[in-house]
């Protein structure tokens, strides 16, 4: 800024100009990257444009990214769950298990989605009415909850019934099921955080909880629900997950929590709370997929998958950290 | 309530008191638990968790937590073992500062990322734990360290004893608790730890270098994870690319919290430390006697975590309340 204008800037900075706040968003970032990304594959292999071959490839990816979209809500609210990708391994053994030793699908089904509610409704309780930091509840819980489901299952892998496998095969409107709920569920989760009372709720307590409880929202409420939510929502892609595999074992989805995490804070997700959009991790979870696939198609070795990952969080929260800190809202 | 009482006085007491009545409860059932030799098995098992747990509570009591340290302990482990493997006639002994050296440059790299950047150290360790593992996989290229490429002689440390038939391995462990005991609490940059974990924004105002203290725990604990690495391919005898270290930080972790260090910086002690690694010791060393199969291991840690975080709470709302009571 010059000198003859910081005069008159005690009063109030000027609004800058709209590319620009378009341009230092991080969900740019995230598009730009994504931009890239697709341009970068198409380069590896003539297979990568194929708008199908990417659509099948994102199922692979769909359960996490699914569970990642309220993940976003749950950190932009101020809390974090490393517990899911465990939840989901849990959820999908004691649904299996039930179903194999004689119960009724629909009851088999719904005992998966009462395990999710119950392991969402533990940590909400040890996160708000004990007030413990959510990082390390969930770290006790993700070992929990992975323990628990060695114990269902043992080192076995437990059989699904044949009709109940390959949701991932099923097409609907040429997109197969997951990457369409997944787009759905975005759309709607998209709409309650920047158009409700309830998402706008959400921001103000990941910006400032004490401010926002005395504003008369009810925090602990609201943090309990995104907790079951995302409890529920985390045995739901469990099963998705099963139907996929065709079985369930123990450590099914192990080593999701990082790419949960990474497409929220991929997507410029802040991870001290308050700033985030679904948006940006509707983009990162494509991001994702197609560093992923493009890598597969490159033939890189999965230990070097896990490098780029792990490299990718560490940028992507360096990079969101960075903006966020240049830009005041 | 005299047990809540104690409990608060001294939150050593209070795991010495469980790790008793837990002993005693297994040894009514199975009367062999209470045995000098079911004694060197709980030995046996701890000395990786107790030396990983020393760097993992100076880095809790700074307001941090280090989720890579398994993937700290495989990658430091690896090196040493290719080391072994590929250069012939080398002494055995080189492995050890090799790997302490390589986990603590891994430390360092955790802890300038967390206060260079100001991020979080639980999203950057997520991060650098699959980066980690991932790099262990390329140097190793996926394979394997066997049994023949360890030097006998560095087996030989958790075999063979210098005293009363305990290995190496436990002594050392005991020497690197007592050595974090004389760093935390008879040096100035010790004392420092606590400060900073005890409250951050004051620390600076009292003159102390809070960057400084956040890389030197975290190198430390690096360090410390590179040193179970090559006391685990000791105690073992290989070193596995996916397997070694994986998982550990979770087990570590629940010592540490179950010893007393409040997750929320400040408070913890190298004593509270061995003994919530004793206490972890003795459940592992139950399980199988009590006919509980390995595969819930993992649960009841988890569970044991919980149970800790419940303890530390209550003692914290105990305390508080009783600070309130008395000033």
């Amino acid at each position: 800024m010059s000198s003859e204008t910081a005069a008159g800037a005690r009063d109030a900075a000027p609004p800058r100009p709209r590319w620009q706040v378009l341009l230092i968003r991080p969900e740019s970032m995230t598009f730009v990257l994504l931009v890239l990304g697709i341009f970068a594959g198409s380069l590896l292999s003539p297979f990568f444009l194929d708008i199908s071959y990417i659509l099948r490839s994102f199922t692979l990816y769909a359960e996490f990214a699914i569970v990642a979209l309220v993940l976003t809500m749950v950190i932009i609210a101020g809390e974090i769950d490393l517990s899911p990708a465990a939840n989901m391994a849990l959820a999908a053994c004691l649904f299996a298990w039930a179903q194999a030793s004689g119960v009724p699908m629909p009851l088999a089904i719904g005992i998966g989605l009462a395990a999710g509610l119950v392991m969402g409704a533990i940590n909400g309780f040890f996160v708000i009415a004990l007030q413990l930091p959510s990082i390390i509840v969930t770290i006790g819980t993700l070992t929990l909850y992975r323990g628990l489901a060695q114990v269902i299952a043992g080192d076995k892998s437990i059989r699904v019934p044949e009709w109940f496998i390959g949701i991932d095969k099923q097409m609907v409107l040429g997109v197969p099921l997951p990457v369409l709920l997944f787009v759905l569920l975005a759309i709607a989760l998209g709409i309650v955080l920047s158009s409700t009372v309830f998402g706008r709720q959400i921001y103000q307590i990941g910006t400032n909880e004490v401010a926002a409880r005395h504003a008369g929202i009810r925090s602990a409420r609201i943090k309990l629900l995104l907790f079951l939510f995302i409890g529920v929502v985390a045995a739901i892609a469990g099963m998705m997950t099963a139907s996929r595999l065709g079985s369930v074992r123990y450590d099914l989805g192990l080593g999701g929590e990082l790419q949960m995490v990474l497409m929220a804070m991929l997507g410029g997700t802040y991870i001290f709370g308050g700033r985030g959009t679904i948006l940006g991790t509707f983009l990162a979870a494509w991001l994702l997929v197609i560093v992923s696939t493009g890598m597969i198609v490159a033939n890189v070795l999965p230990a070097v998958q896990l490098v780029v990952l792990g490299g990718l969080l560490i940028v992507s929260i360096v990079a969101t950290n960075f903006i966020y800190s240049r830009t005041q809202r | 309530m005299t047990l809540l009482a104690s409990l608060l006085r001294r939150r050593e007491a209070g795991i010495a008191v469980m790790i008793v009545l837990f002993c005693l409860a297994v040894g009514a059932v199975k009367p062999q638990f209470l045995s000098l030799d079911q004694l060197r098995i709980i030995l046996l098992l701890t000395p990786l968790i107790m030396i990983a747990a020393m760097g993992q509570m100076m880095v809790i009591v700074a307001r941090h937590v280090d989720l890579s340290i398994g993937s700290t302990l495989g990658f430091s482990a690896m090196v040493s073992g290719l080391l072994y493997r590929f250069v012939e006639g080398e002494p055995w002994w080189v492995g050890v500062p090799l790997s302490v050296a390589v986990g603590a440059v891994l430390g360092l790299v955790n802890g300038l990322l967390v206060q260079l950047f100001r991020l979080p150290a639980i999203i950057v360790t997520l991060g650098t734990l699959s980066l980690y593992r991932g790099l262990t996989f390329i140097i190793s290229n996926a394979k394997q360290i066997d049994r023949q490429w360890i030097p006998s002689e560095l087996k030989g440390l958790s075999q063979t004893s210098p005293i009363l038939g305990i290995p190496w391995i436990i002594f050392i462990a005991f020497g690197v608790a007592l050595l974090t005991h004389y760093f935390l609490n008879h040096t100035r940059i010790g004392r420092q730890v606590y400060a900073v974990g005890s409250n951050p924004v004051a620390a600076p105002l009292r003159g102390i270098d809070v960057t400084q203290v956040t890389l030197l725990v975290f190198t430390i604990s690096g360090a410390l994870a590179g040193l179970a690495g090559i006391l685990y391919a000791s105690r073992w005898g290989f070193v596995n690319p996916s397997n070694t270290g994986s998982g550990f930080e979770f087990q570590v972790i629940a010592a540490v919290v179950i010893g007393g260090v409040s997750i929320n910086g400040g408070v913890g002690t190298v004593l509270g430390t061995v003994l919530g690694v004793l206490l972890l010791g003795c459940v592992a060393a139950a399980l199988p006697l009590l006919g509980i199969p390995g595969t819930s291991q993992a649960a009841i840690y988890g569970a044991v975590i919980l149970v800790a975080l419940l303890i530390d709470r209550t003692v914290r709302r105990q305390g508080i309340a009783q600070l309130r009571r008395t000033g």
